[in-house]
């Protein structure tokens, strides 16, 4: 259980002061999938980092499992936005990381390597840095990375966002039928509604920057989902136009906010 | 490194795109050679110029000649002179070399990791920086004597201010994220240390030893040039005293021939080393 309470962040850097995120109260169950949407710069970003423990809360405090997080939340796995795989060392030396740092043994660590590198699609890529692979295949890696050493909860940052549709399509069944296998706990960053929807058990909607939470919303579509059907589900229709209707008006303000 | 081969790269970009690999390949290489025949042109053109002109338009007691500079080598190679020589110097260089790399490694990796320190010794590193190494010589041959440990010396204190810098440098400038998301997957400070910032500032270092081997090298000639009876400083020093100019540029081309060679190893080993920044 991930517990958030009133954590805001405030950056200071160089006399210049960012709301990047007002103080936000919110609860995630274990086992739960949570996608959090909102306008960029709403501070989606800085709220997974918070929870992640690699950037200090400013104003409230969040619980993992009733501990406080100060430090490296090793808990979780994190996907962040950015690339985080290390340059110097290839695909499936990226993917054993975790491993190698758990000390698991070396016979072990092969088979999960190529066992995950199937799971992405990358099975020809094994040997290949980082600057060999392109945007999409680095982020399927850096996935890969995550799901390898099974932690319980997950924090992914628009893991999907570098995708073609085909490919986006055939990971998010991909990881709900990891989450639906594992029940892992999932937070979940993206800018896609339709991805949000049908993936989510509830979707977290922020308002533009200083970014709050503006809605809430369940999403009680029947389970297991196909990501490709569901879309043209009714439910699934109305649950996309009241959200979107939520959403709009925010990318707008942080549109006009850029703008101006 | 070895390089796909036609079949295996055929099966990931289909058999236009290995031909056009293939091709681009020979072609590499052909164009490789040529530049290869260039260098050789080059030379020979400036020793042909030489030649030309040397007795023609210029005395030669000012610029000798290719041809007395070729028997002057021949020369020392024949009585042993040039070998004695030659070792003394690599020798120094090569010392000076491993005891500066090494402790600039270490004092730079120490200050890296420690903002309290760093900024302590702050404007005591840009101090010694802004100091031209080579004004110490008279210096380290008052300390050391005029044997081969005062070059040692010279050499070492030049390479250790090349190491130094880029090692401080490569081991603060590792990225953040990868601190962090190690630290997650719960990684120990020994093991960031072993898997992000060693392997993270390896290019740095590698920099810094890379530039660092001719200062080892023109470290140890000096030394040589100012006091010493042995050395290629001491041969080039000799032969300037006595106005013999094809001794004083046989003595600047086994210097150059040695920093050519040394040059090309280190960069073999970089190319090595530094393979996953992939093709630029
Ligand atoms: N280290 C930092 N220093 C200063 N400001 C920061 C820092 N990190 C983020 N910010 C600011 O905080 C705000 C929120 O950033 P954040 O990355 O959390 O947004 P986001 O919602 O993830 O956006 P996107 O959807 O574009 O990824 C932005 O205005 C950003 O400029
Ligand atoms: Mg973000």
């Amino acid at each position: 259980m991930i517990r958030i309470k009133a954590a805001g962040k405030t950056f200071r850097t160089g006399g210049r002061i960012t709301v990047a995120l007002s103080p936000v109260d919110l609860e995630i169950g274990n086992g739960e999938f949570v996608s959090l949407i909102g306008p960029s710069g709403c501070g989606k970003s800085t709220l997974l980092n918070m929870i992640a423990g690699i950037v200090p809360v400013s104003a409230g405090a969040i619980e993992h499992d009733a501990r406080p997080i100060a430090g490296p939340n090793t808990q979780a796995g994190y996907m962040t936005q950015q690339d985080s795989l290390l340059p110097w060392r290839t695909a499936s030396e990226n993917i054993a990381l975790p491993l190698v740092i758990r000390g698991v043994p070396k016979s072990a660590i092969v088979a999960r390597v190529s066992q995950m590198l199937a799971l992405v699609g990358l099975h020809n890529f094994g040997g290949h840095y980082p600057a060999e692979l392109s945007g999409g295949m680095r982020k399927r890696v850096a996935l890969a990375q995550c799901l390898a050493y099974n932690p319980g909860t997950l924090l992914l940052d628009e893991p999907f966002g570098a995708l073609d549709a085909q490919l986006k399509l055939l990971m998010q069944a991909e990881l709900m039928r990891i989450w639906e296998s594992d029940r892992k706990t999932i937070v979940f960053v993206t800018h896609d509604l339709t991805e949000a929807i049908t993936l989510s058990d509830r979707v977290v909607v922020f308002s533009s920057r200083p970014g709050r939470i503006k809605e809430i919303r369940r999403i009680d579509l029947p389970r297991p989902r196909d990501p490709l059907k569901i879309q043209f589900d009714a439910g699934f229709r109305e649950l996309h136009q009241s959200l979107w209707d939520a959403l709009a008006p925010e990318i707008e303000l942080a549109r006009n906010e850029a703008l101006a | 490194m070895n390089l796909p081969t036609k079949e295996a790269a055929g099966a990931l970009i289909g058999p236009e795109g290995a031909e056009a690999l293939a091709a681009g390949r020979a072609g590499d290489a052909h164009f490789g050679l040529a530049i290869r025949a260039g260098q050789v042109g080059i030379g020979a053109l400036l020793l042909l110029v030489w030649h030309v002109v040397s007795g023609r338009w210029i005395d030669p007691f000012f610029i000798s000649s290719p041809d007395a500079v070729a028997i002057k080598l021949w020369t020392w190679t024949a009585d042993g002179t040039l070998w004695n020589a030659f070792t003394y110097t690599f020798k120094a260089m090569m010392l000076g070399f491993v005891i500066g790399s090494l402790a600039g490694f270490a004092t730079g990796f120490v200050l890296g990791r420690s903002d309290l320190l760093a900024r302590l010794f702050d404007p005591y590193i840009t101090a010694l920086y802004c100091m031209p190494k080579i004004a110490l010589a008279p210096l380290l041959i008052l300390w050391f004597g005029i044997g081969i440990e005062s070059k040692v010396a010279m050499s070492a204190l030049i390479v250790f201010f090349l190491v130094f810098l880029n090692t401080f440098s490569g081991v603060r400038d590792v990225n953040p994220l990868y601190l962090h998301v190690t630290g997650i997957m719960g990684a120990s400070s020994l093991q960031q240390l072993r898997l992000v910032i060693f392997p993270s500032a390896a290019a740095w270092v590698l920099t810094g030893l890379k530039v660092s081997v001719p200062y080892a090298l023109i470290g140890a000639v000096v030394g040589e040039l100012i006091s010493s009876n042995r050395g290629i400083g001491f041969l080039i020093g000799q032969a300037s005293g006595l106005f013999d100019t094809a001794g004083v540029f046989a003595g600047l081309a086994v210097l150059a021939a040695t920093g050519i060679i040394l040059n090309a190893g280190l960069k073999k080993l970089e190319t090595r080393l530094l393979r996953w920044r992939g093709q630029r």
